[in-house]
């Protein structure tokens, strides 16, 4: 009887010791990865980042290091956000020139549309770009750039061109195209970017006063 | 170490006999999830082939010290850990092909027919032998992710290749081909009940394939009285 129980007990003892050397090798495979990859893929995500920057605030505006000029903006019902959002301030010397915008319009057709939207400092849109949805592939997708050009028609507007009557898809007698069966997709997005512009012209003094980081306040 | 018979034997049985997604109808979740178009599908089965070569070779490495009673967990925990060092090595040093291969890794480690392939052949046979398996068999569901993606995108969208420019850079945009030129797309092609539609389809062509096959062997035995 006791060598019974002796005998499950080493063999148990001995399991557990294998799975235990798995699993102590197999972590410090991963550790090992992720040591040697991590600055990599920081920087891959860093430039990631820039090219989206780069699609809607052309580098000729402005000077500074945008990447570095990164803020947090605090939850907004405008910018459609729930969780802070990030904000970059493009400078040209001091001046503050533009900025770029995290939204969410949150009535897609399916779920969540993440823009970035780029803002001149007199509130003109420099470009917009999806950065992440989920609508239709084949259908709703043409918002994406990548897709087609669609999203270019809001390079230049503001506010004020066009009226803000003229905020809509054309279906709805607006000045914005959409395709005809997928109008709930380009609804959301014009509303959202509309929203971002009010934002902006709001928040217009706190948001260009910000100061820029990385740059040792006097 | 392997004869050419033996490697013949492997491939036919992961293209045809034993394919994944037609006759062990193991994986289906990313394989209807992600057949949308053929590049899609071209993607995930390379990706997952690339996994399930690694992680057969890993576990047939180790079966001689994996005790049964934890064979499930330690290859569990291998194939995890090689899925991450993929992905993470991906990210690092290929990153344009991970921003489009990137979200497919972690659905393969959803894929049981990685487990299955470790489990019921690579955990009983030699490591050479247990690569190739995996390499057939991975390259089975890639042919049935790419049959499944080019119905699905040309009843879908009209087109054939398309987001062939993520893959290969813009230039590549060239070889997208219009099969039907004008076309209105058909949603419910894309949309999951198009990847059940199509997968039943392809798997009543096989059925009806084999029955086929079969019936024409037995016509060929002569009778004999």
């Amino acid at each position: 009887m006791k060598d019974v129980v002796r005998a499950a007990l080493d063999n148990s003892l001995r399991t557990s010791a294998i799975l235990l050397v798995f699993a102590v090798v197999g972590t410090a495979m991963l550790a090992f990865t992720h040591q040697r990859t991590e600055p990599n893929i920081t920087r891959s995500q860093q430039a990631e980042k820039l090219t989206l920057l780069d699609q809607v605030l052309p580098r000729s505006l402005y000077d500074n290091d945008l990447l570095a000029s990164q803020q947090l903006l605090p939850p907004s019902d405008l910018l459609g956000t729930r969780q802070p959002s990030a904000m970059w301030v493009a400078r040209r010397g001091a001046e503050p020139v533009a900025v770029a915008l995290e939204a969410i319009a949150p009535d897609g057709y399916s779920g969540n549309i993440h823009l970035l939207i780029g803002i001149t400092a007199d509130g003109h849109i420099t470009g917009v770009r999806v950065t992440a949805h989920r609508e239709t592939p084949g259908l709703g997708d043409y918002i994406d750039r990548a897709k087609s050009p669609w999203i270019d028609q809001f390079t230049g507007t503001s506010l004020v061109e066009p009226p803000l009557r003229h905020w809509r898809v054309a279906k709805d007698g607006g000045r914005f195209d959409a395709r005809a069966g997928a109008t709930i997709t380009p609804r959301a997005v014009v509303k959202a970017v509309k929203d971002a512009l009010e934002y902006y012209s709001r928040q217009r003094t706190a948001l260009l006063a910000a100061p820029a980081q990385g740059v040792p306040s006097p | 170490m392997i004869t050419r018979q033996e490697i013949l034997d492997l491939f036919r049985n992961g293209l045809f006999k034993q394919n994944t997604g037609l006759v062990q109808l193991l994986g289906l979740c990313p394989l209807l999830a992600i057949s949308s178009s053929v590049i899609n599908g071209l993607s995930l089965g390379l990706a997952t082939t690339l996994v399930m070569a690694a992680s057969s070779g890993a576990v047939s490495g180790v079966r001689n010290f994996v005790p049964n009673e934890i064979r499930i967990p330690v290859f569990v925990l291998i194939i995890a850990a090689l899925v991450t060092v993929i992905d993470l090595t991906m990210n690092a040093f290929v990153h344009p092909l991970y921003l489009v291969l990137g979200i497919f890794i972690p659905l393969i480690t959803t894929n049981c027919i990685v487990l299955a392939r470790a489990d019921a052949f690579a955990a009983k046979n030699r490591p050479l032998h247990s690569v190739i398996d995996a390499v057939a068999m991975g390259l089975g569901l890639t042919l049935v992710l790419l049959m499944l993606g080019a119905i699905r995108e040309v009843a879908g969208q009209g087109t054939l290749l398309s987001g062939i420019d993520l893959v290969f850079g813009a230039e590549a945009q060239r070889f997208v081909v219009h099969v039907l030129p004008n076309y209105q797309g058909f949603l419910l092609a894309i949309l999951p009940p198009g990847a059940f539609l199509a997968l039943g389809l392809l798997i009543a062509a096989n059925n009806w394939n084999k029955a086929r096959a079969e019936q024409r062997t037995r016509a060929a035995v002569p009778v004999t009285a």
